[in-house]
């Protein structure tokens, strides 16, 4: 019969924690290659509509933002309800949307300049009028490749 | 006698990564950015003038500013759209008069192929809803992808999206075959401003 030892006074040895940093580290790598650097703060706000119909941005360097909606509730005291236009950080007028273009086409190295995309990320309740007017600034600006921002949905059949 | 360097005590380690952790959750976005890829058209000559286009060839859809539909003259409804518009574009041969013209044409991989002289133009107001834009955009590209799709999977036994990932030279046959004919006339202002 098997004998079993009883040696009370024992303890359990503690666990070591000397493995916690790689885990940690492991996670942080995970966020690291998994993520992007938030590049601008947001002053519109902005819900995208849905589509199925839509192709990733393969190439961030290639992409410029233009952001469209109503300002974000602590900044409509002072901007208004109106749907307005964001450039990088700030609130921005259509006709600033020629320079903007050019500026980010520079930042791009010239042999992958053709590939250049904008990327509209509109509000679902703004109104096409400004965004008319932003794609007519395009066409005169030469930046023919855009995106419309979307949250992908899964297909439905109707 | 040399005296042994005590360790240095790993402990803290993990806290100063947590810290890192902590610092790129909050500085990084994970969303993956996608969304409905449309060319511009380049910005028009006012001395050309534009192309004649027979009308049988034209399928128009108008959204007025109260998001409503009007799909070649009459009242559209954004549920058949897509049936609609696939039906347009799908090559009809031989000549039938209620569909636009379509033209022989030589494609690689395919060979012979009546291709459809069909575009949808669109156009919308300056009050209709970006919402209601995207859904039409939408539906359009679905047509357009469904119809890429019954080519692809009759010619080379696969959908779209997989030849697009196996083989892109077949691929853009398939493009060639049935290209993304969507047109945004210029703006206009009909329906009034809200």
């Amino acid at each position: 019969m098997a004998k079993f030892r009883k040696d009370g006074g024992k303890k359990l040895p503690a666990v070591s924690t000397a493995s916690l940093p790689d885990i940690i580290f492991m996670l942080l790598f995970f966020f690291m290659v998994a993520t992007v650097m938030r590049e601008v703060t947001l002053v519109v706000s902005i819900t995208a509509p849905e589509a199925a119909e839509v192709q990733k941005l393969e190439d961030k360097s290639l992409v410029s933002f233009i952001y469209i909606g109503k300002p974000t509730k602590a900044l409509r005291a002072k901007w208004g309800e109106a749907d307005r236009i964001q450039l990088n950080d700030a609130f921005a007028e259509v006709s600033q949307i020629g320079d903007f273009v050019s500026l980010e086409v520079e930042q791009i190295a010239e042999y992958k300049r053709k590939r250049h995309i904008v990327s509209m990320k509109v509000d679902q309740d703004a109104k096409m009028g400004l965004v008319t007017d932003v794609k007519q600034e395009l066409r005169k600006a030469n930046a023919l490749k855009i995106n419309y921002s979307t949250r992908k949905i899964v297909a439905a059949a109707n | 006698m040399i005296r042994e360097t005590p360790e240095i005590s790993a402990g803290s380690m993990a806290d100063i990564a947590f810290l890192l952790l902590i610092f790129f959750l909050v500085t990084t976005t994970m969303d993956v950015d996608s969304g409905i890829v449309r060319k511009l058209p380049p910005p028009i000559d006012e001395s050309v003038p534009p192309p004649p286009v027979n009308k049988r060839n034209i399928y128009t859809v108008l959204i007025n500013s109260g998001d409503m539909l009007l799909v070649n003259g009459k009242i559209g409804n954004l549920a058949y759209l897509r049936k609609d518009v696939k039906e347009f574009l799908r090559p009809h041969f031989p000549n039938n008069p209620n569909f636009p013209e379509t033209k022989p044409e030589e494609i690689d991989f395919i060979g012979t192929y009546n291709k459809s002289k069909g575009i949808v133009s669109m156009q919308n107001d300056r009050g209709t809803s970006y919402k209601t834009y995207i859904h039409v955009q939408n539906e359009l590209a679905a047509a357009v992808r469904e119809l890429r799709d019954e080519l692809s999977k009759q010619y080379f036994g696969m959908d779209f999206k997989a030849l697009l990932e196996t083989d892109e030279e077949k691929a853009k046959a398939v493009q060639e075959a049935i290209p993304m004919s969507i047109s945004e006339a210029e703006p206009v202002n009909f329906g009034g401003e809200q």
